[in-house]
């Protein structure tokens, strides 16, 4: 960890004090102090934390669930890895919390088959968290139960979808189901189920121990709190860093010492990617999305090649259910070869833009809805060099 | 049920709460257009042909899946609207691989008119010129032609949720994304029933059935032979949809004229057939209880019917266990054909050797019961050639025939005799009223005690239904049955098929006699029937075929009076020696997952 300023994450904290405050409250008002802090999740779609386990705790029923997403498959993206290694107690802290909040009792991490390795690790994690009584039964005196499994994936992007994830659980094939009804009423094994990354689990026990409002003295008015970034590519430190949202492009080159860049790839392979007029933007909700990773690229790279890699990935990784995902992402990847070969007129290269906004708004799941996006974004940010060398 | 205010395109409508979007647009007669959408089957909402947009969200939804609980403002054909639909079609049509003119479902496509409602007059994306995939052809049943899948998956639906039989599945990821048969074998290597419910729901000609015709137009032009054909009552309360008219026309007059002019030599009537099983089977069905109860022998009760050979082929598959308790029974078509090649052949002085059987059926699985190595007790193939009714519909147009415009005539005598009861076999629940019928008259010496005898708590469209009848004031042959009461059951579709079976083994279904048919609705929901169809269309079907049962002067098998002569003249009595030998059978414990 090269140069991150220490903030919420890898900064000081009690083991067993955000729990240990939270059953001081009442559910809801932790799900109130949730909301409060303005939580919005980090896998990639950003939805308000508080607001989806407000709606599963209102939920009637028998059981409930607690998701942890640990199926990290973005390229370029191994935060959670780094997480799951180095803090599965705040992880474990923040699915009990969420347990608690919504009434759930179990607790299921589904952790993606390349990751077999950390298993025991968590597992001697979750054994400790029993033995101090932080898991199990009547934890920490209280009159509430909850205990955590560890499930592996089979490895399929789509899988990071809550739905796809779901479907995988309960033996299926993971694909997205439609919505409503959401996983929050309908999710695992049919009951009322929270599905929540690793990153935004960890940010919870420290919300709860010091509260909404200390959180939101970090990052912007709308994007409370910091944000993991793995940051890669044509940077001389590359690594993960802990930064507060809101920061800009051109801080975070700086802070990871990138030189002579020409292109930055914002949120991931689903980002959008944005050339030096765009540097000065932040990366936050309301700015450059920000998504797990942050791939640098310097003026030695050619953006079309760039582009070409990206869409194989989603070509590969569509599940192939709807339409639009499963057919446009190959023909964008077809066109894409097309330029490189200069073989594709204008018209047509509008005709794939179009395509592309379509499955942006058509598409069943945020897999085929996000996808489109480094396409536009390179196409549209390096018009000059696709269309005139 | 609390009532949602919602707008689409301006229109104020209130609908029920759950209601999905599309159901409410078509409540009001507002279209949108559907592709992966099938009324018999669960919502998957994947083509994504018929999203729409809802004011203020920034994606278009898919109004299939789209059920409506708060207030919302629908709008179904703006410009992104318009545009979302084009380009997945465009998408889809570009891996389409196969030709209009050439197809089975030319001009009963919904692709083809879906491009036609969209005004498609070009590809927007360059479109596959050599076929991906290779075409599956290997049973007598089915054909799947993979390179004109849309991967609606409505045939996966149909197979797992439907029918819960399974041999279909999605394979790969992405570009790559299959509808694969299971392991990506061979039809013909899988447990598959050949029931066709995946072709009767498939949008396109992605699925058809292996079509004979060719052959049977073969045996009609050589003058050597003498062709023989049978007509079920399913096709004929079908086949005038093929020519337009609405669903639940009985076409049976025109279709023996049909038959007639096309150059068929005999035209027979499946329901003369029907009548001969219930002959037999009624007669087993007694025989079975009178050991049982009588004489204490270990004989397996309940009966289950035996001519459906989809429910055939997944007992054989699934239940092995059980066979036993299927009627030894071959199916009417089989029936008649033994009866055709030995009796017939006798009487009319034919050299069976040139006759060939046609069967025009309502089913796919039909064809595979046929080519079974078994069926040829007539020392011939006992039927040679299964015709769905689609088939045979392509069969009288390419006559030159126009089905409606033609005067109605009879069946050809003897064997062209069915009574009512023969003729219900062909909605679910038929061959148990029949057999009721007979069984009741066989021995009270009466006829059934209900109102126009129709046996109505056996009728419906429920998945499963159950009736009781107590025999009183029996006949002396029959005293062993006074103040006993049949219990049976009724299930048609496989799913159920499978409920009932799994009632029986816990003990705790109670039935002496169980009818099963493998498609939804019995024969007239049949895997050979016209597409498309829904609930609505199949009990149109049954109404015309309940109808034409209070027309016919004799209700049951036994009252036959070409039975009878049958029986008389050549065959002895049911379950004697040639009966055994011409019209029964056998069956054969197959794997669970494969042949
Ligand atoms: S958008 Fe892609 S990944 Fe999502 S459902 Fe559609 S095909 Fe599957
Ligand atoms: S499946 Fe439909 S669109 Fe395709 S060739 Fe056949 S009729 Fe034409
Ligand atoms: S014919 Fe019936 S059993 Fe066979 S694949 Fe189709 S639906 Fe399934
Ligand atoms: S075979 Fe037919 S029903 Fe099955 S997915 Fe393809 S187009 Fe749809």
């Amino acid at each position: 960890m090269k140069n991150s300023k220490k903030r919420i994450l890898f900064g000081e904290y009690i083991v067993g004090s955000g729990l240990a405050a939270a059953l001081k409250l009442k559910p809801k008002e932790v799900v109130n102090e949730v909301k409060k802090s303005e939580l919005r999740g980090r896998g990639g779609a950003g939805f308000p934390t508080g607001l989806k386990w407000e709606s599963a705790a209102v939920q009637k029923a028998d059981q409930k669930f607690i998701i942890c997403n640990a199926d990290e498959g973005e390229p370029g993206t191994f935060k959670d890895r780094l997480l799951l290694m180095e803090h599965p107690g705040k992880i474990l802290e923040g699915m009990a919390i969420a347990g608690y909040a919504i009434g759930a009792h179990h607790g299921i991490i589904y952790l993606r088959g390349e990751y077999v390795y950390l298993k025991k690790g968590i597992e001697e994690r979750i054994d400790h968290m029993k033995a101090t009584n932080l898991l199990g039964d009547k934890i920490l005196g209280k009159r509430f139960n909850f205990d955590v499994e560890i499930r592996l994936g089979a490895g399929a992007y789509v899988c990071g979808e809550e739905f796809a994830l779901i479907e995988s659980l309960n033996g299926r094939r993971g694909e997205p189901r439609n919505k409503p009804p959401f996983p929050t009423e309908k999710g695992y094994l049919d009951k009322p189920t929270v599905v929540q990354n690793v990153e935004t689990l960890c940010y919870v026990p420290y919300i709860i121990a010091n509260g909404a409002e200390w959180f939101r003295t970090h990052g912007t008015m709308k994007s409370t709190g910091t944000k993991l970034f793995s940051i890669s590519g044509d940077v001389e430190n590359p690594g993960v860093y802990e930064v507060e949202l809101g920061i800009t492009v051109r801080e975070l080159l700086e802070m990871v010492g990138a030189k002579d860049t020409k292109a930055v790839q914002v949120g991931g392979a689903s980002g959008i990617c944005v050339s030096e007029k765009d540097f000065d933007k932040p990366i936050a909700f309301e700015g450059l999305p920000p998504g797990g990773s942050i791939i640098v690229f310097n003026h030695s790279r050619k953006m079309l090649h760039v582009l070409e890699n990206f869409m194989e990935f989603f070509v590969e990784e569509s599940c192939g259910q709807c339409t639009p995902c499963r057919e446009g992402n190959y023909r964008l990847l077809e066109g894409v070869r097309l330029l490189k070969k200069g073989d594709c007129t204008v018209a047509y290269l509008r005709d794939l833009m179009e395509l592309a906004r379509v499955m942006q708004i058509s598409s069943k799941c945020g897999l085929g809805q996000m996808s489109p996006n480094p396409f536009i974004s390179i196409i549209e940010n390096f018009k000059d060099e696709i269309l005139y060398s | 049920m609390e009532l949602i205010p919602i707008k689409i395109n301006n229109k104020e409508i209130k609908v029920k709460k759950g209601t999905t979007i599309l159901e409410a647009a078509r409540q009001n007669d507002i279209r949108i257009p559907t592709l992966c959408n099938h009324p018999d089957l669960e919502v998957a909402g994947i083509c994504r042909i018929c999203v729409v947009e809802i004011e203020g969200m920034r994606n278009l939804q898919a109004s299939c899946a789209y059920p409506i609980e708060h207030p919302i403002s629908v709008k179904t054909y703006t410009e992104k609207v318009r545009k979302a639909r084009r380009f997945n079609l465009d998408l889809i049509l570009a891996q389409h691989y196969g030709e209009c003119y050439s197809c089975v479902r030319n001009n009963n496509c919904e692709l083809q008119s879906l491009a036609k409602e969209y005004g498609v007059n070009f590809y927007r994306f360059p479109h596959i010129k050599e076929p991906r995939y290779e075409i599956d052809d290997s049973s007598f049943a089915l054909v799947r032609d993979p390179n004109k899948c849309v991967h609606c998956k409505r045939c996966i639906r149909t197979c797992l949720d439907l029918q819960e039989v399974g041999v279909l599945e999605t394979a790969g990821r992405g570009y790559n994304v299959q509808v694969q048969t299971m392991l990506d074998r061979p039809l013909v290597e899988l447990n598959c029933v050949y029931c066709g419910q995946c072709i009767n729901r498939c949008p396109t000609g992605a699925l058809h059935a292996n079509d004979p015709s060719d052959w049977v137009w073969e045996a009609i032009d050589d003058p050597e032979k003498f062709v023989i054909i049978q007509t079920a009552p399913s096709p004929r309360a079908a086949i005038g949809e093929e020519f337009g008219l609405p669903a639940g026309t009985s076409v049976t007059g025109q279709l023996n004229t049909a038959l007639r002019r096309m150059g068929f030599d005999r035209i027979f009537d499946t329901n003369f057939a029907a009548d001969l099983t219930i002959m037999e089977e009624g007669s087993e069905l007694l025989w079975r209880l009178e050991q049982k109860l009588v004489h204490g022998k270990d004989i397996k009760i309940p009966m289950i019917t035996s001519c459906s050979p989809g429910w055939v082929k997944f007992a054989e598959h699934t239940f092995p266990e059980l066979l036993d308790h299927l009627s030894s029974c071959k199916s009417p078509q089989q029936m008649f054909g033994a009866v055709i090649k030995t009796y017939y052949a006798q009487m009319a002085g034919i050299d069976p050797a040139n006759i060939v059987t046609v069967a025009l059926m309502p089913c796919a699985a039909k064809k595979f019961e046929c080519n079974r190595p078994e069926m040829v007790d007539s020392g011939y193939k006992d039927i040679d050639y299964g015709l769905t009714t689609r088939e045979m519909a392509g069969m009288i147009r390419e006559a030159g025939l126009w089905l409606p415009e033609l005067p109605k005539s009879d069946f050809d005598h003897p064997l062209g005799l069915g009574s009512g009861a023969g003729l219900v076999f062909g909605a679910t629940g038929g061959v148990m009223e029949a057999a009721i019928r007979s069984v009741h008259l066989i021995v009270t010496g009466r006829q059934v005690p209900f109102k126009n005898m129709d046996v109505t708590p056996v009728r419906g469209m429920e998945g499963i239904r159950e009736a009781s009848i107590t025999f009183e004031n029996t006949l002396e042959r029959y005293k062993f049955l006074e103040g006993v009461t049949l219990n049976v059951a009724v299930a048609h579709g496989i799913k159920n098929a499978r409920q009932v079976i799994e009632r029986v083994k816990s003990g705790e279904g109670n039935y002496h006699f169980i009818e099963i048919m493998a498609c939804p609705g019995g024969c007239l929901g049949g895997g050979g029937q016209p597409i498309p169809t829904s609930p609505e269309i199949r009990e149109a079907r049954a109404q015309a075929i309940y109808a034409e049962d209070h027309m016919l002067p004799v209700r049951t098998s036994v009252e036959n009076p070409e039975i009878q002569q049958l029986y008389k003249d050549f065959l002895g009595e049911p379950l004697g020696h040639l009966s055994h030998q011409l019209l029964h059978t056998h069956y054969t414990p197959r794997g669970r997952y494969t042949m």
